[in-house]
């Protein structure tokens, strides 16, 4: 089991007049190899959740285990936690400094102790896998467009093999095509790697097509934790915290209502497709 | 640990300093400090901690946020206490080896200790009961005689607020990038002067890079509003005096007269 929450709590500023309960008791277990939607409207604690997952935030209270270990254990050490949890964090591009792409990709791994042949390796395989072609290597990282920098920022969390990927709204302003080739991408590295992956996101329909189980996040807590279909079921309690569920739902639920007897759990257009032959097919 | 600054972060509630203008706030302000560094005797030392206490009462403002903000001039203050305290001829009252206390020496250690303490604490008051924006306007306003002399009163203050606005914003995106390179396994913390210097590359440049792209979006947004500083130029809120101004500067002159005499007499 790669993560065990235990009733977190976590208030900013606390004993100020800007005191705020991000996180209200938290519980949550994580398995390996899970590929897990975190959705939530802005505000909803869902940025501060994943950010202690690696440790950059510490829980006022409760407690966090990784791998059967306390996190918060004084003799834990964070830093090998961080190598093993990567963390793309929003608008990822806006952390590159290096010279070079290269350059800026080696720094993970670098930080990580590997030896130099490993960490050009590495580097070399990352940059590989996030698309981005040999050409742009060797350029200041500030020459390339947003989407390039955005895979670029990627493989700099990439290079360091974390077996737990964590991104945070990895497609903000990004145009739909560029949206699209970074979600298949996570999710071709999830099927090659099998690692886990945690994708934090405020749209539903990203998040429908990728993953197997989505967490809802509202004013610090935990208000759903299912697999997609289910938590499509209760589209009307998400409307009321400024969610909505994908339009195939929708669509499928007004086809009900108007007395077509189709299956109501398709989350993509695909399996709504399905749903509708099958229909189809019952009917002649 | 960057949200430990305090100078410059308003503290937001309803009291009537809160409710001054911020003009009168600045003479009040400049006046105490002016009578923290004339006072002398016992009886002044009360009459300005009666005085100090009753306004930060006054303003609801938590007493902790007030020394909050000696913290970070504590070694300041220890190390010229120090200097004061050792190194003042006079008198000898302690001699242990070749350094001696003298009575002056632990005089003046006493009397600049608490004249810095009020000076941060009474400059506090005023931070944090006026938001940085009433701040610049407050000085844009008092300072506005100066344009005949072409001083650019106007757009030294806009650079001011702007400035201002920003430090909460770049304070954000520090926090942000060192998360992000923490996360890559970068170290902030160990290492000697050199190393400690070399590990903030990863910080800075980035820091640099979205700091000159916010001023770059901030400057084409204001040119695409026609933006045009000084002069003509109307205010949504004008700052205007009203009944509690009128009596705050009175409290306030009346407490510098009454400090002036206690000096005068004694």
């Amino acid at each position: 089991m790669a993560f065990i929450l235990d009733k977190v709590s976590y208030r900013y500023s606390e004993g100020t007049a800007y005191e705020m309960t991000a996180l209200d008791q938290v519980s949550l277990q994580i398995q390996d190899g899970e590929f897990i939607g975190v959705i939530g409207h802005t505000g909803s604690g869902k940025s501060t959740l994943i950010q202690h997952l690696n440790g950059l935030l510490k829980a006022t209270e409760g407690a966090i285990y990784f791998n059967g270990q306390d996190i918060y254990d004084k003799d834990y050490d964070l830093r090998d936690l961080r190598t093993q949890v990567g963390m793309v964090f929003q608008y990822p591009e806006h952390q590159l400094f290096e010279e070079t792409v290269f350059k800026d990709v080696c720094f993970g791994p670098k930080n990580q102790g590997l030896p130099e042949k490993d960490v050009t390796l590495r580097a070399y395989e990352a940059l590989r896998s996030v698309g981005l072609p040999d050409k742009y290597f060797d350029v200041s990282p500030f020459e390339l467009s947003g989407g390039q920098k955005r895979r670029a920022a990627i493989a700099g969390v990439l290079a360091m093999k974390p077996s737990v990927l964590i991104l945070d709204e990895p497609t903000a302003g990004l145009d739909p095509r560029g949206r699209d080739e970074i979600l298949d991408l996570i999710a071709e590295m999830h099927v090659h790697y099998g690692n886990t992956v945690i994708l934090v996101s405020h749209s539903m329909e990203d998040v429908a097509k990728y993953v197997d189980r989505i967490i809802v996040m509202d004013h610090g807590h935990v208000m759903f934790d299912d697999v997609p279909r289910e938590v499509f079921h209760h589209y009307r309690e998400l409307e009321e915290i400024g969610l909505a569920a994908p339009q195939v739902t929708y669509l499928m639920h007004e086809m009900q209502e108007r007395g077509l007897d189709v299956n109501c759990d398709a989350t993509t257009v695909d399996e709504a497709r399905d749903a509708i032959l099958q229909w189809i097919g019952n009917q002649r | 640990m960057l949200r430990d600054i305090t100078l410059g972060q308003y503290y937001p509630a309803d009291s009537k300093i809160h409710a001054l203008d911020p003009r009168t706030k600045l003479f009040g302000t400049l006046l105490f400090i002016i009578s923290v560094f004339s006072f002398e005797g016992v009886i002044g030392f009360v009459a300005i901690t009666v005085f100090l206490f009753w306004v930060i009462h006054m303003s609801k403002v938590p007493l902790n946020f007030m020394l909050r903000g000696l913290k970070a001039i504590m070694i300041l203050l220890i190390i010229a206490g120090m200097f004061n305290l050792f190194l003042t001829p006079g008198q000898p009252l302690v001699t242990i080896w070749k350094i001696s206390i003298t009575r002056e020496g632990l005089r003046n250690a006493i009397m600049m200790t608490i004249r810095m303490v009020y000076l941060i604490m009474g400059s506090s008051v005023m931070t944090l009961t006026t938001t940085p924006n009433q701040l610049t306007d407050g000085l844009e306003k008092a300072l506005h005689p100066l344009n005949k002399i072409n001083v650019p009163v106007h757009e030294i203050a806009m650079m001011m607020s702007i400035a201002l606005r920003f430090i909460p914003i770049l304070i954000e995106e520090t926090d942000k990038i060192m998360k992000a390179q923490m996360a890559r396994g970068a170290d902030f913390e160990s290492g000697g002067l050199i190393k400690k210097a070399k590990n903030m590359v990863p910080l800075l440049v980035p820091l640099f890079v979205s700091a000159f792209r916010r001023a770059n979006d901030l400057a084409l947004a204001m040119e695409a509003r026609c933006y045009v500083g000084g002069d003509g130029r109307t205010k949504m809120m004008p700052l205007v005096y009203t009944q509690i101004d009128r009596v705050g500067y009175a409290v306030v002159i009346g407490y510098f007269i009454l400090l002036m005499v206690i000096k005068a007499v004694l």
